[in-house]
């Protein structure tokens, strides 16, 4: 059974749309890029699974549930962090932590802010206004932060869009071992071609708020004659109709 | 309903108010000012020729209850607005939250504001001019359960009008108590206002607190009839602006329009 499954989803706003039917599923322990340049929808998309946005049409279920009908049990399993989510800055690290756990169901609180802090090496920030932090180490806390209740889905809008290229490969290792040892899936956007081709198991290209084309990342821009994934990215972006008739 | 998630919602305000003292001027430094000043005021009216009526009682009783109003529902909209600031939305309403558990967050973050705020103010009271608060007696209660429920009103209409228009709104939170007090006849009786703002006058819940405290310290009592409108009155204030909340928060998520609280506008 599919853990996110969404089927013709919609979004219009008057005659845009934003988001046009789109149908896809992530698989347990699977990694799902969702590609597209900006203004595709991805992130409408993303808003749409995590409840802040409500769909004209279709359906978002999860871990077999209609999100409808149980959104508190959805958002319990899963958690989101993106580059334009920061954590509030007057908080300092171990607080906002601290304030954040208790939304969810967690056993141990402490212990789970303890590890947070140890796994995306934020021991010495912890007593740190979140504000007062480079924007690198703001989105760590943020992904600490989304890992606090040991989500089943993890959905990441950017997550290393403002991290330097060894912290950003240090955050990848970690989600990854993350993925590993929990079996958790994760929905990932990013406009970096070679971290996608790196972490995800599937990408999904999104145009004009329909999902354009779908494979492994590795796979896909043979099939289409393109060297790689980022010459991909630009014909998607530049000429999605002619994808769209090649597909 | 979640205890935790409501705990969350108060231990960030906590937290927040606990170390910073720019805070502090909202909850304590304007109410003293506005003692100071009315207090002082009253009793030159009192010495001047003022004795026939108790000019000095019911200015500061005003004063106080004025504030108790203002700050409840700053309480709840400063707390909100402090999401605002913070661009918290999404991280907020992307979790198990609910808007209920949010806004049942507001209203006891407020009633710590406020009862902070308000303790403080009347021990000042007491100590400068030897005003006694309970010298409303039984009916003090009564007073501050209608300006309770109707300030708790007035908070959930400032957050769902800022839900709805953006960041922009935040000079109107501000302002929208600062109305209550020449409507409602809170330092003068409602019958030297004009006529068509009597109507308004008395379609508030505050109007008759203010007509009840001026008609205790005249006659030490008040008809029980009118404090029930008051009461009813702020039941269904506060009824209409719980739906609005919920109204606001649907057409944010239809409209998408929690992406605005993440830009600076």
């Amino acid at each position: 059974m599919a853990i996110l499954q969404v089927s013709n989803l919609e979004k219009r706003y008057g005659n845009v749309r934003a988001v046009d039917g789109i149908s896809f599923s992530v698989a347990p322990g699977e990694i799902v890029g969702l590609l597209g340049p900006n203004g595709a929808g991805k992130t409408t998309t993303i808003d749409m699974i995590l409840g802040l946005v409500e769909p004209t049409s279709g359906l978002v279920t999860m871990f077999g549930m209609d999100f409808r009908s149980h959104r508190s049990e959805i958002l319990e399993q899963m958690n989101f962090a993106a580059t334009y989510a920061h954590l509030p800055g007057n908080l300092n690290v171990r607080e906002n932590l601290h304030v954040f756990s208790h939304l969810y169901t967690i056993n141990n609180r402490k212990q789970a802010i303890v590890d947070a802090l140890k796994t995306f090496d934020l021991e010495r920030f912890a007593g740190t206004r979140t504000g007062f932090l480079s924007s690198g180490e703001q989105t760590r806390v943020g992904i600490a932060k989304a890992l606090l209740n040991k989500p089943r889905l993890l959905l990441l809008d950017e997550p290393t869009a403002s991290l330097d290229p060894s912290t950003a490969d240090e955050i990848r290792k970690r989600l990854l071992e993350y993925r590993r040892t929990s079996g958790a899936s994760i929905l990932w956007t990013s406009h970096d071609m070679i971290e996608i081709a790196r972490v995800c198991d599937r990408v999904l290209f999104i145009s004009h708020g329909k999902v354009l084309l779908e494979g492994d990342p590795r796979g896909l821009p043979a099939k289409y004659g393109k060297h790689d994934l980022e010459e991909l990215f630009i014909s998607v972006a530049r000429e999605p109709l002619t994808l769209e008739l090649a597909a | 309903m979640k205890i935790n998630h409501i705990y969350s919602i108060v231990l960030r305000q906590v937290i927040l108010n606990k170390r910073s003292w720019g805070r502090w001027t909202g909850i304590l430094y304007w109410p003293t000012i506005d003692l100071l000043v009315w207090g002082t005021l009253s009793i030159y009216i009192q010495k001047a020729g003022g004795q026939e009526f108790n000019v000095f009682v019911f200015l500061i009783g005003s004063v106080i209850l004025m504030n108790f109003i203002w700050r409840t529902q700053q309480g709840v909209a400063v707390s909100f607005l402090e999401d605002v600031w913070t661009r918290n939305f999404v991280n907020l309403f992307s979790s198990p939250l609910t808007i209920g558990e949010y806004s049942v967050g507001l209203v006891v973050t407020a009633i710590f504001r406020v009862g902070f705020s308000i303790g403080i103010l009347c021990i000042l009271a007491w100590l400068l001019y030897t005003f006694n608060i309970f010298v409303f007696g039984f009916y003090l209660m009564p007073f501050l359960a209608i300006l309770f429920l109707f300030s708790i009103a007035i908070g959930f209409f400032s957050v769902g009008i800022t839900l709805r228009i953006g960041p922009s709104a935040e000079a109107l939170v501000w302002s929208i108590p600062a109305i209550i007090s020449p409507l409602s006849g809170a330092m003068y009786p409602v019958s030297v206002l004009p006529g068509f703002i009597q109507k308004i006058a008395l379609a508030l819940p505050s109007t008759y607190v203010f007509e009840g405290m001026r008609g205790v310290i005249a006659t030490g009592s008040y008809d029980h009839r009118l404090l029930w409108i008051g009461f009813a009155l702020s039941v269904v204030y506060l009824a209409l602006g719980t739906w609005y909340i919920f109204l606001s928060y649907r057409t944010v998520l239809r409209r998408g329009l929690f992406s605005r609280f993440s830009t600076t506008d």
